[in-house]
């Protein structure tokens, strides 16, 4: 995929190669044709046409389900999936889409992520031929908007202990319970909910809207990822037929396999929204004068400034590496654990920061860092918080679970 | 019909461009390059032509750097069917590229040249015209609509007292301003694809023709940097100022 450079020829040791401020270590170089172009390809859109509709989207708390469906059209619903309307890209490819779509908003993200990762990937790695060719072209297109229910109201970092149960009923299953926190789910069209069996044993199901006994009513008041819709899915003894059922996964181990999905594109997205702020905050503390010249002339600022270039440089070479990885099948669940960790953690750091360096005009959405700020908030805690992922971590290397 | 949509490869245009230590020229080390807009406007209307059932075949040229073939990559994303790439690292003036893209024509004979009216780092604004002249082919130059017909195509020209409408002959030229359309942006699957569209590289000299530079670039500087405003005590010292310092009244 990398077309081999030109050796490169011998430079006299005076030389000294010029610093590229925004991309330190040469991130760019690292990338294939088709990785850059995808990637341009999304920030023209996310700038055009995200980036303008975001400020109103935040301050009303809402969410435009076209914005799934132009995701749709530029292939960017299940874009690792090759087939069935999909792109068929990298890790990478998703990974640098993900990054532009979060350099707007984590809420935009989020929507594309559970499409993409969550709900597109179960049914492709879990489904059978039959639910595939179903479900997935109409996701691709965003004609089907889709929502992923694992995290129940009392069972967040341990969804092993879920109430949700699917008892073998004639012809299929009976399913009861609630899920809670569910991006998409009131807008949702098809279900991707997991529950225990008769045995005890997690299984995957899908559901569809209009179901009998199925309704996603929303979250409201939500001060974080205010442009993604968040609901519940609460299920009255609803009746999923047999063919509804992912066959091919038994256990913890399949909603697992579609967070690693989502946590390693949010590990690039974060650094995108950290990239925003980082910029922003650059911007604007150049402009700024106070005492007679520009705040950016201060020791403290540069600091920050420095502070943050060497996060995001560092976490997005750790991203792009986990991706190679991913896309030679040696990327394991703890190495995302790591990136998604490091990265959240340091994009919510950067966005204080930049909030903090805005000084009261920080507050104000239309400097959108204080958006980024609300947002990042959720993307530290979702999909393993901070914490949780540092258990995942201290359990690899130490052998010894944490948990409880 | 056949089409031919030369694009070309310029500093991207959300990048603040810079004037290279020695004057010599702007800085490209590492700058973020792309497709010129006007160009990525002549592709869209190619493609809508082709998914009109107007045009059979498109064909994106570029004639530059290695790198260009990124930029062709991008039009084959956007809906054109293959590329030609005229590689060469000379600085290429207007009529150069004219006269290279006539050597192409001779051999692909397209039935209509689309391209930008200008590109946004140079800004001549020949490119189009020199190669219609060369061709000897009608041309409808800063166009904002174009209908393909029987008898050849009618175009809307955006001119200085309004519109003009033209019917011209075709083969034809035409080089196309901002109001024609609003470019798609290139779809993943269709990135995807668009590996696998040929891209054909020709040098110069295959093709005959002679680029070296016909004008000759003393010094690349910065725009002055814009003076401090003065405020002025009375309409009659603005007067005088108006007519004696600017000249303007």
């Amino acid at each position: 995929m990398n077309r081999p450079e030109p050796a490169p020829a011998v430079k006299p040791a005076a030389a000294t190669a010029a610093f590229q401020w925004e991309d330190p270590l040469l991130l760019e170089e690292l990338l294939s044709e088709e990785e850059r172009l995808i990637r341009d390809s999304a920030r023209a859109y996310c700038q055009d046409k995200l980036m303008p509709r975001i400020l109103e989207a935040n301050r009303h708390e809402h969410f435009d389900p076209d914005i799934m469906r132009e995701m749709g059209q530029l292939g960017f619903l299940g874009i690792t999936i090759d087939g069935y309307g999909c792109a068929g890209a990298s890790h990478v490819a998703y990974g640098l889409v993900t990054r532009e779509v979060e350099r707007v908003d984590s809420g935009y993200r989020s929507a594309m992520s559970v499409q993409s990762s969550l709900v597109m990937h179960p049914i492709h790695a879990y489904g059978t031929e039959e639910q595939r060719q179903k479900y997935l072209p109409k996701l691709a297109t965003a004609e089907w908007i889709g929502c992923f229910g694992l995290t129940e109201p009392d069972h967040g970092s341990d969804p092993g202990g879920m109430k949700s149960r699917a008892q073998t009923v004639d012809g299929g299953f009976r399913l009861k319970g609630s899920k809670m926190w569910i991006s998409n789910s009131p807008i949702a069209d098809v279900f991707v909910v997991w529950a225990k069996d008769d045995e005890g044993v997690i299984r995957g199901f899908i559901l569809e809207k209009g179901m009998d006994g199925l309704s996603a009513p929303k979250i409201d008041g939500k001060f974080s990822l205010r442009a993604s819709i968040t609901g519940e899915i609460v299920m009255d003894d609803v009746f999923v037929p047999e063919g509804n059922l992912l066959p091919n996964v038994k256990g913890l181990g399949g909603p697992f396999g579609c967070l690693n999905k989502a946590r390693y594109g949010i590990s690039w997205g974060a650094m995108g929204a950290a990239e925003f702020c980082w910029h922003a905050a650059r911007s604007y503390t150049l402009e700024r004068s106070q005492f007679g010249r520009p705040l950016a002339a201060n020791q403290l600022i540069q600091k920050k400034l420095a502070d943050m270039q060497t996060e995001i440089t560092l976490g997005l070479q750790a991203s792009l590496r986990v991706g190679r990885l991913l896309d030679e099948g040696k990327g394991a669940p703890e190495a995302i654990s790591l990136v998604k960790r490091n990265n959240c953690g340091k994009a919510l750091d950067i966005a204080r920061l930049a909030r903090d360096m805005h000084g009261g005009n920080g507050i104000v959405d239309e400097y959108h860092v204080i958006r980024h700020l609300m947002n990042l908030e959720t993307v530290n805690t979702y999909e393993g918080t901070h914490d949780i992922h540092a258990l995942i971590l201290g359990r690899a290397q130490t052998g010894i679970q944490a948990f409880c | 019909m056949k089409v031919l949509i030369p694009i070309k490869r310029v500093i991207d245009a959300n990048v603040k461009v810079r004037v290279r230590g020695d004057g010599s020229g702007v800085e490209t080390q590492n700058v973020k390059m792309a497709m010129n807009p006007f160009c990525e406007i002549a592709v869209e209307e190619a493609v809508r032509l082709k998914e009109a059932g107007l045009a059979e075949e498109l064909i994106v040229i570029s004639c530059g750097v290695t790198q260009c073939q990124e930029t062709l990559r991008t039009g084959l994303a956007m809906g054109a069917d293959r590329g030609i790439l005229v590689e060469t690292d000379a600085e290429l003036e207007p009529l150069a590229v004219a006269k290279l893209l006539k050597a192409v024509v001779d051999k692909e004979s397209p039935d209509l040249i689309i391209l930008g009216k200008q590109s946004v780092d140079g800004d001549n604004n020949q490119t189009g015209q020199m190669l219609a002249a060369l061709l000897g082919w009608p041309q409808g130059t800063f166009i904002s609509k174009i209908e393909i017909k029987d008898s050849g195509s009618a175009i809307t020209r955006e001119v200085d007292g309004g519109l003009e409408m033209l019917e011209i002959k075709l083969p034809a030229v035409v080089t196309v301003d901002l109001r024609l359309n609003e470019p798609r942006y290139a779809s993943l699957p269709n990135i995807m694809k668009a590996k696998k569209k040929p891209i054909e590289t020709i040098s110069p000299d295959a093709l005959g023709v002679d680029v070296a530079p016909r004008v000759e670039i003393l010094e690349v500087t910065e725009p002055p940097s814009r003076q401090a405003g003065i405020k002025v005590e009375s309409v009659g010292e603005l007067v005088d100022k108006l007519r004696n310092e600017a000249k303007v009244i």
